[in-house]
Formats: C-alpha cells, sequence, structure tokens
C-alpha cells in the first residue's frame, strides 16, 4: 500500500511532466497550424467562388498563388459604407464586430463576378465557420462551404460533405420584391412542387438542430451585409436605366 | 539474421494472429468502422495507432514500480491522454487534410480500449522492451484489420485506391456501379465480419 502523500507526489509529478510536455509541443508545432488554418481558409474562399475543382488535390503553393492572383479584398461597415484602406485581412472579428470583410473575384475588366462573405453562427454543439459567395446580381448563391465546425461526423458533421454544399448553388437569397429571405434548410428533400424551392435546400436526416442554427446565422450575417449590397444593386440598376 | 530472440518475436506475431486485438479481443472496433472509407486516412490512423500503443506500453513499463496502484488507471490515461494529443497536433502541423478527415477520431484514440487494455494487461508487469514490442505487436494487430477493411471499402465503394482510380471507366461504361454501401458504415460491418470469420477459420479460434 502507498501512502496518500506519496499517491499525491507521483500525481503531481505525472500532472508537471504532462503539461511541460504538451505545452511546449502546442508552441513549438503553432506556427505551423496556424498557417495550415489560413491556407484552409483561402482554399474555401476560392472553393466558395468555385475556382477549385472539388475533385483534385491542390498544393500549398498553388492554392497561396491562385488567391493572391485572382482575388481582392475590402471592409464595409453595416451601414453600406466602403471603409478605404482596410483590407480583410485586417481585419479581427472578436475586436472589431463592425467591420465586415468581403472577398471580389473580378474578371479581366476589374467587373466584380463574385462576392464572397465569412459566414459564422452555433449550429447545434460548436461555432460553424464557413463562406457563401454571391453571383454578380447579389442574389444568386454561387458556392457555399462550411469548413471548420465540432458537430457529430456523420450527422451534422454532413455539412462539409460536397454533396451538401452543392446544394446551395443556384439558390436565390431575394424574394421577387427584392426583400432578403436567405437560405432555409428544409426538413428532408426539397420537393419539386415545394413553395419557395428557389429558397430551400435539402436537409440531412439527424441534422434537424445544425440546420436550424445555420439557417439563423445566414440570415442574420447576409442580414448585416444587405445595406452594402442594396447600394451596389441599386447601382447597377441604375447604370441599366441611364 | 534473427533481430529479435523467439520469445520477443513471439510479442510481435501473437497479436497479428492468434491474439488479434480486433478479431480475437474484438477491441477497437469503433475507430475500425469510422476511418476505413479511404485507405490514406487508415494508414495514418493505423501509424498514429502504433505509435500511441507501443510508446504509452513502453512509458507505463518503465514507471511500472513507480505508480501507485490505487491511482494507476488514471496514470494510465494521463500517459495515454497526452501521447494522442501530441500525435494530433503533429498531424495539424503536418498532415492538416488528413487530420481534418480523421477529425474526432485521433482525439478517440484516447479511449481504444487496445490501448488501455495493452498498458493494464501487459505493460503493468512487463519489462520496457518486451511491453514495446507488444505494443507494436498490437499495433500492427489492428492496423492489418483496419487496411483490409479499407481496401476493401475503398475499392468496392470509390472504384479508388488511395485515391487513384483502379476500376478502369469501360467498367463504368458496361454498367458497373460504385457500391454505395460501401462508403456507409454498415459496409463496414459487412466487411469487417466477414475479415474476422476468414481470420477465425485459418487461426481455428472458437469462443467458448
Amino acid at each position: 500500500m502507498y501512502s496518500n502523500a506519496y499517491i499525491l507526489r507521483f500525481a503531481a509529478i505525472v500532472t508537471i511532466v504532462c503539461g511541460v510536455l504538451l505545452a511546449s509541443a502546442a508552441t513549438l508545432l503553432k506556427p505551423m497550424q496556424q498557417e495550415n488554418i489560413q491556407t484552409d481558409i483561402k482554399k474555401n474562399i476560392l472553393k466558395a467562388v468555385s475556382l477549385l475543382e472539388s475533385e483534385k488535390a491542390y498544393t500549398k503553393t498553388e492554392i497561396l498563388d491562385l488567391f493572391d492572383e485572382r482575388m481582392t479584398s475590402i471592409v464595409v461597415n453595416p451601414e453600406g459604407e466602403v471603409l478605404e484602406g482596410l483590407k480583410a485581412e485586417d481585419v479581427n472579428p472578436a475586436e472589431e464586430p463592425d467591420h465586415l470583410p468581403i472577398y471580389l473575384l473580378k474578371d479581366k475588366s476589374d467587373d466584380v463576378i463574385a462576392y464572397c462573405i465569412p459566414i459564422e453562427g452555433k449550429g447545434l454543439w460548436s461555432t460553424i465557420h464557413g463562406y457563401l459567395a454571391l453571383e454578380a446580381d447579389l442574389n444568386t448563391v454561387r458556392g457555399v462551404t462550411f469548413y471548420d465546425h465540432g458537430e457529430t461526423p456523420g450527422l451534422g458533421g454532413e455539412i462539409s460533405q460536397q454533396w451538401f454544399q452543392d446544394n446551395f448553388s443556384g439558390k436565390k437569397i431575394l424574394d421577387e420584391s427584392g426583400n432578403l429571405v436567405s437560405i432555409t434548410v428544409a426538413k428532408g428533400q426539397v420537393r419539386d412542387d415545394a413553395k419557395g424551392k428557389e429558397h430551400l435546400v435539402d436537409g440531412i436526416s439527424g441534422a434537424t438542430l445544425t440546420g436550424n442554427g445555420i439557417n439563423q446565422f445566414l440570415f442574420s450575417d447576409l442580414e448585416r451585409y444587405n445595406p452594402y449590397f442594396e447600394e451596389i444593386r441599386n447601382q447597377d440598376q441604375n447604370e441599366v436605366v441611364s | 539474421m534473427n533481430i529479435l530472440s523467439a520469445k520477443n518475436m513471439k510479442f510481435v506475431k501473437d497479436p497479428l494472429m492468434d491474439n488479434n486485438p480486433i478479431s480475437v479481443q474484438v477491441l477497437g472496433i469503433c475507430s475500425a468502422l469510422a476511418v476505413t472509407v479511404q485507405m490514406k486516412t487508415a494508414v495514418v490512423m493505423s501509424l498514429a495507432v502504433i505509435f500511441v500503443i507501443s510508446f504509452s506500453n513502453l512509458t507505463i513499463s518503465l514507471i511500472r514500480n513507480k505508480i501507485p496502484s490505487q491511482i494507476r488507471i488514471i496514470v494510465e490515461l494521463a500517459v495515454i491522454a497526452s501521447l494522442v494529443i501530441l500525435v494530433d497536433q503533429i498531424l495539424k502541423a503536418y498532415l492538416f487534410d488528413i487530420s481534418k478527415q480523421l477529425s474526432v477520431f485521433v482525439g478517440l484514440i484516447i479511449t481504444n480500449c487496445i490501448v488501455l487494455g495493452r498498458a493494464e494487461a501487459f505493460a503493468l508487469q512487463q519489462k520496457p522492451f518486451a511491453s514495446w514490442l507488444d505494443g507494436i505487436g498490437n499495433g500492427l494487430g489492428y492496423s492489418m484489420f483496419l487496411l483490409v477493411v479499407a481496401f476493401g471499402r475503398e475499392l468496392l465503394g470509390s472504384g479508388t485506391l488511395f485515391g487513384y482510380h483502379i476500376i478502369p471507366e469501360s467498367f463504368y461504361a458496361a454498367g458497373y456501379q460504385n457500391m454505395g454501401l460501401m462508403v456507409l458504415a454498415p459496409g463496414a460491418f459487412i466487411l469487417l465480419g466477414l475479415f474476422i470469420w476468414l481470420q477465425r477459420t485459418i487461426t481455428g479460434t472458437v469462443d467458448e
């Protein structure tokens, strides 16, 4: 039999050794992990604006080069004004909730062909992070990615699967009179005769609560960007009229 | 030529066939089902598990005379958990894509009964080197099943191996289809069951 003092001492030593070991490993590997996370974010932005083929594997440099080559970014505020001189990389969402980054994909004549915004919010167990890309009409969804989440694998975790994300492409976020209705994850499969079909995507069975979470944060994120989008839409309309 | 003595060789070979942790002891099934959709994830998972079992066995065996028996399970878990977190951190730094695909299952190696089972049943009584070999053997026994199941599932379910297309296009043109069932968990159950049957037929293992 061991004395209590010995047990306590032993437990303390084990704790300290394990703690020091893990802390130093985490500190040493952190820069590389951060770099991977940054690359992954860029990869997801490129995926959302459909510059990447889903089947192909890309190397880190390919992704970074493609991103630098094609993507630019601006920052707007919730009133719809562009904050001059700021880039999406400078935004710290935790400290500046009013700085809203937008990634732009432009064609050769410098016209914007896609707008990509970060979306995030509570799913069932975790905060889901993703990107939503809109076509130049700021109504049609070009693509969606969800990349960082802690939902149940096989249920809510299916949101990171290709089939679920492909669902969103081509859906509309505005109704006929131009009001924001966002996209809703339906319960089960969307029937062909469903009302408002262009705003609905197929749900995942067993993941209703994850879907509800997505519905909520998609709407509130789009709502925050809407003043800016509204301005662009009006500008486009005026150009057509004049 | 013999690097290991006959006794030591037995530590490595036994868990491969006669005392396989998956087919004979039926441990570690959860992760065997979860990560066997593709060969690539199965290989990384196998390496991770071999690393964790062998070094948790080694560490525990090294301090086996110092561990107070009252808190031995907690100490074993602390050692195992530290090793698993270490593996997880390394994967995140060097193999980010694969670590994303493995998601929670790397962390769940902590709860893999094989690891704690070997620590309790073997490492607490045996010398460090023997324990290390026993860990390698059990890791290999686990990996063997992971890899054959993943081989079957990826080939039948996606028509690929390590991501490369194996089934020729002409098969698809002639009406061949990938088995969707193999990508899902039931496919893993069926294959695992068949392989356990096959393996037990060879070794002649019978449950009393």
